[in-house]
């Protein structure tokens, strides 16, 4: 067991107890924060996979900023207290627990199958590129290369997802 | 360090917990919330292969997270208006499109 | 020019056309459609005697196929539309085209006055193409076709004046009783098929002696289902029901259809097949019983009937049950020679009742009295006002009652010889053969009988119809008396060699020979049959009441056998009760009730619709409008296809 291992370990440990207490607790205010930890943790979890760029942007604009929207918007309607539990009922548990057990055991049958042999890069690609060209020059190169299409289309759908944003919370038109 | 197949499996691990919430969640800002845990879960997969199989996996996080942003912003204004009318966010009791 | 025998059918089915145009074009003149009615028939007969002199003069070894066009070539199965022309087809022909001309040119006069006049030739006219169909056909399959074709402008025919139900009803009995015929004769095709391989005439008969040994199941089969056939088409035993009845139609309907040419296809056929008969004995047995049965049968309804169409009707049958009796016993020249000669007599005598009932008509329409112009209880004496009528009509008595020197003498006597004959080996065959002189007892009583009725002694029309008793117009009174000459002279077709003739018909047909008698023996066999004759016609006048008839409302009820003969058995009322009420009752309560409307109406139609119901209610419950449901059911499919994907 590396040090790294452990790290991992640890950190995945919180992460999944916090995003468990997430989805468990009555007041909605207590989820949002519990789901910022779980964000945290997976940042961390970022760094540890060579890809601290992206933990960077997780930290800034998932927890930074989408998180920060929910918790507002759960002001603005004054759900900060916990009311009545909205948990469904036993019926409705009976059947999430038996939808949700199908989809980990299928999903955990899949990831225990490896890409093919000819696809995997050899093992030190990713950190020795970074390297030569920086961590956000790693990222920058293809995305203004390769994926300049998606991101011009990415920009459109933002300035979509605003307007929309704006019509849609006006009280009059 | 390649720590592949640790990685999908937490990754797994959490995506079930979101279906989990979506499930069992009647409020529908922490409906969207679990949903928000899933998107996270998938972006933990695509970084754990990008070590494998290039940089494209990153890239691909950046997208999601663009995307996951504007959808956060249009859904979040939806259910205000929603709850503007309906003066409730309990998504049994929203059912108009009951046929 | 033997290769011009499609102009045969061709002409009647070209008049057929132009008269059914002009029927249905709303006015016709009726000076064309008569012109074009019998003119194609006069052409008709004129082409079939050229051909069959010709045939005479050439005198093939064997019959000669003409083929026109491939009609249903499917596998092993070759059926083409060809026409046989030899003796038998010539004989035919000719009897069917003379006799049609004949009998177009009465109906000229008869139906002069009809609104349906065009309609009539055009019907008529498609029957004589379909009969020829039926008499020049190659194959099975064509003759088959004219075998319907004549059944159906016979129910046409028969309903001709439709706007009454009861002529609408017998043109439909007719049609209904002669499909159970047909069946038999369809039955007895696919037989034949299947054992020969072929339909068509030659190679059948040629086939039959190596595929069928004499006397076993399937040839007799096939004889069987083909003489249902004929006791559906000729009107015998059990199927001869249709035939009174079909005396609904215009009597110059009855005269070509139902005595000289249609009736007479099941003898045709048996004469046709006799390569098929020749090797089954049950067959023919039952051919010959249920003949001879069937003209004892007839004869003795005919004796009590007051209809004059009816009693003729009845003879009709009883005459087909003698043309049975010879194919039956083996005499095939002999049956078709009483077919000949029958056609002439018969014909003769229709076309005679005709002229009476047009004259009654007449009379009963100028003073608008109601009586039934058919009842013979309503006639006598009406020779004064029509002789010629009489004198003819006392022609066909002599030649249907046997007397010599007539037609009828020599063929009827002649097929009483050769069950006679056969009754040498074959002792059933002796009681054909009395059963047979039976009949012919009885047929020259009511032959007699009807005369006197009709012609002579008081008359009981009425004072004030009597004046407009008339005989008719020479277009009617014309071919009744070349029939005459043909009843009286016909015999001299087929004179045998016992009496100095050649036998001449029988030896241009060159069908298997009949059984044959000693000489002696047939000298006797001649006297009794003219000591029979003579019995019935002086038993009929001797013991009928003639003066004591009283007009037919005035009548009073029949008793006893009389009463049983009158109702005819009560066959009718017993075939309505023991089959045509069961089968309504089925059809109606079983087939309609419960299959029709309650299970494919019910279980499957309506079923259906239920069922898509059904399924769009399961659907509907889906909408709950919950999206918590729709998450359950979204999270379904995403178990599948992770599962799909895994697999």
């Amino acid at each position: 067991m590396t040090p790294t291992l452990a790290l991992f370990w640890a950190f995945s440990a919180v992460a999944v107890g916090s995003a468990l207490l997430c989805i468990t607790r009555k007041s909605p205010v207590a989820s949002a924060l519990w789901l910022v930890v779980t964000l945290f943790q997976i940042a961390a979890l970022f760094v540890i996979l060579d890809a601290q760029f992206i933990a960077v942007l997780q930290v800034i604009v998932y927890a930074g900023a989408i998180m920060v929207l929910f918790l507002f918007v759960i002001m603005l309607l004054n759900l900060g207290r916990a009311g009545p539990s909205d948990i469904k009922g036993p019926v409705g548990l009976a059947v999430a627990t038996l939808l949700a057990g199908a989809v980990g055991l299928q999903l955990f049958i899949l990831v225990r199958a490896s890409p093919s042999h000819d696809l995997i890069l050899p093992a030190g690609t990713l950190a020795g590129a970074e390297q030569t060209q920086g961590m956000v020059g790693l990222v920058a190169r293809p995305l203004f290369g390769e994926y300049l299409v998606p991101f011009e289309i990415t920009s459109v759908l933002l300035l979509a997802a605003i307007v929309g944003a704006v019509v849609l919370a006006k009280r009059q038109l | 360090m390649i720590l592949l197949g640790p990685a999908l499996f937490v990754s797994a691990l959490i995506f079930t917990l979101g279906v989990a919430g979506v499930l069992i969640r009647r409020n529908a800002i922490v409906i969207f919330m679990c949903v928000e845990l899933m998107l996270n879960a998938v972006n933990l997969t695509f970084v754990a292969l990008a070590q494998s199989l290039g940089i494209g996996g990153q890239i691909f996080v950046f997208f999601v997270m663009a995307v996951a942003a504007a959808e956060a912003a249009v859904g979040l204004a939806i259910v205000l208006a929603v709850y503007r009318h309906r003066a409730t966010l309990n998504l049994q009791r929203i059912n108009l499109l009951k046929g | 020019m033997l290769a011009r025998v499609w102009l045969v059918p061709a002409l009647p089915l070209a008049g057929a056309l132009v008269n059914g145009a002009l029927a249905l074009s709303g006015r016709p003149n009726k000076r064309l459609v008569s012109v074009v009615g019998v003119g194609v028939l006069a052409a008709a007969f004129a082409v079939a005697v050229a051909l069959v002199a010709q045939l005479a003069v050439s005198h093939p070894a064997a019959p000669l196929v003409f083929h026109y066009w491939s009609w249903m070539p499917v596998g092993q199965l070759q059926v083409e539309y060809a026409l046989q022309l030899d003796a038998l087809s010539g004989v035919m022909l000719l009897i069917v085209t003379g006799v049609s001309t004949l009998i177009h040119l009465y109906s000229v006069g008869y139906m002069h006055e009809d609104a349906g006049y065009a309609r009539y030739f055009a019907e008529l006219n498609l029957f004589v193409f379909f009969m020829l169909n039926l008499v020049l056909g190659a194959s099975f399959p064509v003759m088959f076709v004219g075998w319907e074709g004549v059944g159906l402008c016979s129910y046409l025919l028969i309903g001709f004046w439709y706007n009454e139900k009861i002529n609408a009803d017998a043109g439909l009995k007719a049609f209904v009783v002669n499909r159970i015929g047909d069946f038999g004769f369809l039955v007895a095709m696919f037989l034949i098929f299947q054992y020969t391989g072929s339909l068509n005439f030659t190679d059948v008969f040629a086939k039959a002696p190596t595929v069928f040994t004499s006397g076993d199941r399937t040839i007799t089969a096939i004889t069987l289902f083909l003489f249902l056939g004929c006791a559906g088409k000729s009107a015998q035993i059990p199927l001869y029901v249709w035939l009174p009845d079909a005396m609904q139609g215009p009597t110059p309907v009855s005269a070509l259809i139902h005595a000289a040419t249609m009736v007479t296809a099941g003898v045709y056929l048996v004469a046709r097949c006799s390569a098929l008969y020749a090797l089954s004995p049950v067959g023919s047995a039952v051919v010959a019983g249920i003949g001879a049965l069937t003209a004892l049968f007839a004869a003795t309804i005919g004796l009590k009937q007051w209809d004059i169409k009816k009693v003729l009707a009845y003879s009709t049958i009883s005459q087909l049950g003698y043309m049975f009796l010879g194919v039956g016993t083996g005499a095939y020249a002999a049956g078709i020679f009483h077919l000949t000669t029958h056609a002439f007599f018969k014909a003769l005598l229709f076309l005679g009742a005709g002229s009476v009932i047009h004259a009654m008509h007449g009379a009963y329409h100028a003073t608008g009295a109601h009586e039934d112009p058919q009842d013979m209880r309503n006639m006598g004496g009406l020779r004064a006002s029509l002789p010629w009528t009489c004198a003819l009509m006392w022609i066909a008595t002599l030649a249907i009652a046997g007397v010599p020197p007539f037609s009828g003498f020599f063929s009827k006597d002649e097929i009483l010889g050769a069950a006679f004959a056969r009754g040498h080996t074959e002792p059933l065959w002796y009681l054909f053969w009395a059963l047979g002189l039976a009949a012919a007892l009885c047929t020259a009583f009511y032959m007699t009988r009807l005369m006197l009725y009709t012609f002579h002694g008081p008359n009981r029309t009425g004072e004030r119809e009597r004046a407009h008793l008339h005989e008719s117009p020479w277009i009617m009174t014309g071919p009744l008396v070349v029939l005459g000459a043909l009843s009286a002279l016909g015999g001299a077709l087929n004179l045998p060699a016992l009496l100095g003739g050649g036998a001449r018909l029988e030896a241009w047909l060159s069908l298997p020979p009949a059984p044959e008698l000693a000489s002696g023996t047939e000298w006797s066999l001649l006297g009794l049959a003219v000591i029979v004759a003579a019995l019935g016609m002086v038993g009929a006048w001797r013991l009928l009441p003639l003066d004591r008839l009283v007009p037919a409302r005035l009548a009073p009820p029949e008793r006893g056998i009389g009463r049983l003969l009158w109702k005819k058995y009560y066959v009718d009322e017993i075939y309505a009760a023991v089959i045509v009420r069961p089968l309504v009752w089925f059809s109606r309560t079983v087939l309609w009730r419960v299959i029709d409307q309650g299970i494919i109406d019910g279980v499957g139609v309506t079923g259906i619709a239920r069922v898509s119901q059904a399924l769009g209610w399961i659907g509907s419950q889906l909408q709950t409008g919950q999206v918590g449901f729709y998450v359950v059911l979204f999270v379904c499919g995403v178990v599948l296809v992770l599962g799909a994907a895994g697999h």
